[in-house]
């Protein structure tokens, strides 16, 4: 058994999934392959938002996928951070937009 | 990042093609992890792998080079002194003359440091081929001053050029192939754009080379074309006709990277997994012969460089017989699928 939870080598054996339960890991992975085609959205677009989202699901899985898919695409670092920061905004802003729930609270229960 | 010297000036292990070709039968593919590329292409029906038409002939006129490039599968540089002569020059000369290939193509190292190259060029233009190809590194036409009117060379003797430039931007193409490559080969261009190089009513032709700069494979060339040439244009003012998305395979240099960034066997299921069948059937050696800097022959440039000669009666220019090579075996290895991951890759890009 490996020692860590997670192991990069894992990623080669993500389509393993469909071994337990084929209808739905075939459903899945078509649907998937789906979404990434070129469409409104340009396959680049696409694969930014799949990185700034990996990093705000912290699957280390699909940050080493999308960091070489953004490397495949000719995506330049600067564009990768920023799409990172993206994802940081959002995910900070929606905790401190709480902050607004908590202050309502507080009001509320004060006197 | 650019090198000093070459495997072979640092004698690294790796310099040898038997050890590399050692390397690639045995980890990942001896453990049965991943299929033997011969067991791969048995089960379409492509074992063994044999030649179409000819159409190319491929002459590595040697392995001096200028730059030292981190990916280099030549493992060419200024140390390496294997340098085609002139008497096989008029061997290959000969060759010319009679063979059924429509394009020539002159590579190296860096081809034009070959001190006999222009009258190599003089001389086998008079041939009659139809499509002549010299494979220039940008930086050598401004190297030095003896190289500043290659352009106007090649725009007489109506060469098609096709050059490497891994990246339209500064830091990728400097960290694969050296410090201010990227400004000399953008300078380059536009010399040969000047001389008429991709202009409209010229018929001069010159294409581009792209590369990944790293373990990972080229995306879909006609989009990367379309980056380089909105990126050249607007940037540089630069024209080029087309380019080509060529994979790194792994052997020489960029075995070498491969490995000591542990990117190996990453890097060797990528390949696998991209493996496309229908690339398999336009692979480059189904229609080329690769002549090397001493006038053996090969099933391509890469197979040179493991020093896989032809499995023919034939070996040599000076027994050169097309009938006879045509009718040969391909040698194969795990490198192989380098040729096959994707759109699959040959000296003139995607073949699938
Ligand atoms: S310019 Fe070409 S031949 Fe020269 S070192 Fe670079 S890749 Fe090799
Ligand atoms: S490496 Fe050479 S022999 Fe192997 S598939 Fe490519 S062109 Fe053919």
């Amino acid at each position: 058994m490996s020692k860590t939870y997670y192991d990069p080598a894992d990623l080669r054996k993500f389509g393993n999934i469909s071994e337990w339960n084929e209808e739905l890991g075939a459903k899945f992975f078509d649907y998937y392959g789906k979404v990434f085609e070129e469409g409104a959205l340009s396959a680049r677009e696409k694969s930014l938002i799949a990185l700034a989202v990996s990093h705000v699901v912290q699957c280390p899985y699909c940050i080493d996928a999308y960091t070489k898919d953004g490397l495949q695409r000719g995506i330049e670092k600067e564009e990768m951070m920023e799409a990172v920061h993206v994802g940081a905004a959002i995910k900070s802003g929606a905790t401190l937009v709480h902050g607004v729930q908590m202050m309502n609270k507080y009001e509320k229960l004060s006197m | 990042m650019a090198l000093l010297k070459s495997l072979a000036a640092r004698k690294d292990d790796l310099s040898s093609p038997a050890n590399q070709l050692e390397f690639l039968s045995n980890g990942v593919f001896k453990k049965g992890k991943l299929p033997l590329f011969k067991d791969k292409i048995a089960q379409t029906n492509h074992f063994p792998l044999k030649p179409k038409k000819l159409e190319i002939l491929q002459l590595n006129l040697g392995y001096m080079c200028n730059q030292v490039c981190s990916h280099c599968h030549v493992d060419a540089g200024p140390d390496r002194k294997e340098i085609m002569t002139k008497e096989t020059m008029l061997q290959c000369l000969e060759v010319i003359r009679t063979t059924g290939a429509h394009t020539l193509d002159l590579t190296g190292g860096a081809p034009e440091m070959n001190p006999n190259f222009r009258w190599f060029v003089e001389e086998a233009s008079k041939a009659g081929i139809k499509d002549f190809i010299v494979r220039s590194n940008l930086t050598i036409i401004l190297a030095n001053k003896k190289y500043h009117d290659l352009p106007e060379f090649f725009k007489k003797h109506k060469v098609h050029v096709v050059s490497s430039l891994p990246f339209y931007k500064r830091d990728k193409t400097d960290k694969q192939r050296g410090d201010g490559v990227f400004d000399k080969s953008i300078k380059a261009l536009q010399m040969l754009n000047a001389v008429g190089y991709s202009q409209e009513g010229t018929g001069l032709k010159l294409d581009l080379v792209y590369n990944p700069s790293g373990a990972f494979l080229p995306t879909d060339q006609n989009l990367l074309e379309n980056d380089f040439k909105v990126a050249l244009k607007e940037d540089f003012n630069i024209d080029f006709n087309n380019l080509f998305a060529i994979t790194n395979l792994p052997i020489s240099r960029f075995l070498e990277y491969l490995i000591a960034s542990e990117n190996y066997e990453d890097y060797m299921y990528a390949l696998v997994d991209a493996y496309n069948p229908t690339a398999v059937e336009n692979v480059m050696c189904t229609n080329t012969i690769s002549i090397s800097w001493d006038g053996w022959l090969y099933d391509c440039d890469f197979n040179q460089m493991l020093e896989l000669k032809v499995a023919s009666k034939v070996k040599h220019i000076s027994q050169y017989n097309e009938d006879l090579l045509n009718d040969r075996d391909i040698i194969i290895s795990q490198h192989c699928y380098g040729c096959t991951a994707g759109a699959g890759s040959s000296c003139q890009g995607s073949v699938a």
